[in-house]
């Protein structure tokens, strides 16, 4: 991994990344392409809910909830 | 014509579909797009019908058909499954393209969110990539005015090389000009030049090993391009699907099969194994939505979304989330009783004047007092009872609890209890469900 890289997860409340792969497999991997997250999509990390998961993100325009264990699978570049 | 048992039930996946034309001169039009994009309320607009729309993907299971007439010609429409993407990743997905490619539509209509087009313009690309008939209708034109975003139409129709058309399904707004781009569309009189989406180098070329050698077999059938990506790709639902439309498995004809064997290798030789190849085609497809709307949807204000955000973080954040959702659930409840109150009291009042109207005549016959027990005081009663005590909370819950889905609170319940409901291995969504349980728990409690 990459030094600069982070999960997106750990991304705070506000900042923008750019991904930089998808380590999930299998249909969650397509699902998030499906939502157009691919090597180079800026996504911003709106908001934590109460329970601190899922966090809500700005992706392409729409607002996409993702649980931890999925958006710990995405590694991003701030 | 309308829902019948086996259109709507579970089997129609498997059994195929049957198309009720009503005339041998019907039209038969796909409605596809994504879920949530309003395709229902389009669906239900045109054709007069009341399929059910809801807020959670996935409503239309199966194909619903409704039908409507336009310039005295009738169109058989077919609501297919909301789905993202047409690379069958689930069992939707498949019905969804096996009725675009194999179902043989006069034209296909793609419903998008004016809200989020980019996202959209995934499926109305693989769409296209089957069927030059495609009309793009970009529907809840009403909510992208006001979140600000304008969309050219002119331009995105001349990027798609399809018509494309905005509505606002609700207030029927556009519908009209939807239904002659459809007639233009079905009766083959738009001249359709439909985008290619691009794929990298290797990719355009193992399509072109392959292309070639279905042109002379399929070609007058199916888009060959696509279907050569597909068997390349080795999509077994698909191959599935092609042997049942061709009555006889692609592969077993030996020059298709090593057309497709020698462009894999190749593909593999440059390092593009199967998992590696899906990525590309799916990147390229995202890349060719956001160069389609690029130069054709602009977000004029800026600001609006900081308030949309602004109400998001009042509505979800990690102190006001969950007291504002107790409050507004304890709002409702609290309407919804105190409101229930007064008709409850009215219907029970003429219920039971009616039954003492009943006791009356049951002595004026002479009826014996057992016949009255069981049916006046037996039957009757509790049926008064329950309508009296249950229909006024209902016809106040559920109406108040459509307002809250409507205004798209419930998806913000569902990401505030996700967590929550993780824990008990559900989910947020399942938030809604207990919801009405709750509403209706409290409905028959004793008063």
């Amino acid at each position: 991994m990459n030094e600069n890289t982070i999960t997106l997860y750990r991304v705070p409340e506000g900042k923008t990344a750019k991904v930089h792969s998808l380590q999930s497999t299998g249909s969650m991997r397509r699902r998030l392409q499906d939502i157009g997250l691919i090597e180079g999509t800026d996504v911003r990390c709106l908001q934590r809910s109460p329970a601190g998961d899922p966090v809500a993100y700005l992706i392409r325009g729409a607002v996409i909830a993702l649980r931890s264990e999925d958006s710990s699978q995405i590694l991003v570049s701030l | 014509m309308g829902l019948t048992a086996e259109s709507t039930g579970l089997g129609a996946v498997d059994n195929g579909l049957v198309i009720r034309k009503e005339d041998p001169g019907d039209r038969v039009i796909a409605l596809a797009g994504n879920p949530n994009v309003g395709k229902s309320t389009v669906f239900n607009e045109l054709t007069g019908l009341k399929q059910h729309t809801g807020n959670w993907p996935g409503k239309t299971v199966t194909n619903a058909q409704g039908r409507y007439l336009h310039n005295g010609r009738g169109y058989v429409m077919v609501d297919i499954p909301g789905t993202y993407s047409l690379l069958a990743h689930s069992a939707e997905e498949e019905v969804a393209r096996d009725f675009i490619c194999f179902g043989n539509p006069d034209a296909v209509v793609v419903v998008c969110d004016a809200t989020c087009l980019e996202r959209n313009m995934n499926l109305v690309l693989q769409t296209i990539e089957i069927t030059p008939n495609v009309v793009v209708c970009v529907n809840l034109m009403d909510e992208a005015a006001k979140k600000h975003i304008r969309i050219d139409f002119e331009q995105l129709s001349q990027n798609l090389g399809v018509p494309v058309v905005g509505t606002s399904a609700r207030s029927r707004r556009g519908l009209d000009e939807l239904m002659e781009c459809v007639e233009r569309v079905a009766d083959g009189k738009q001249a359709a030049a439909p985008m290619k989406v691009r794929y990298n180098s290797y990719i355009e070329a193992a399509i072109g090993m392959v292309e070639p050698v279905l042109q002379g077999r399929i070609g007058d059938r199916i888009n060959t391009r696509w279907a050569a990506l597909k068997l390349i790709d080795a999509d077994p639902s698909l191959v599935q699907s092609l042997t049942d439309f061709l009555g006889a498995d692609p592969f077993e004809d030996d020059e298709v099969a090593q057309a497709v064997e020698t462009a894999r290798r190749y593909l593999a030789g440059e390092g593009l194994d199967e998992e590696h190849l899906r990525d590309s085609v799916v990147s390229c497809l995202v890349l060719g939505a956001e160069s389609v709307c690029a130069d054709a949807v602009f977000f004029e204000d800026r600001a609006y979304n900081e308030r949309d955000r602004k109400i998001d973080y009042l509505l979800t954040s990690k102190w006001t989330g969950i007291p504002v959702m107790l409050l507004l659930l304890a709002g409702i409840f609290w309407l919804t009783i105190t409101g229930a109150n007064y008709p409850s009291q009215l219907l029970s009042d003429g219920l039971f004047w009616v039954q003492d109207r009943l006791t009356d005549l049951f002595t004026a016959l002479n009826a014996p007092e057992w016949l009255h027990g069981a049916l006046v005081l037996g039957v009757y009663r509790v049926l008064a009872w329950v309508v009296a005590v249950m229909l006024p909370p209902m016809a106040i819950f559920f109406p108040l609890f459509t307002l809250l889905e409507d205004a798209g609170y419930l998806p913000r319940v569902a990401f505030n209890l996700d967590r929550g409901f993780k824990k008990c291995r559900a989910c947020g969504k399942q938030a809604l469900t207990m919801c009405l349980v709750a509403g209706r728990a409290f409905l028959i409690l004793p008063r």
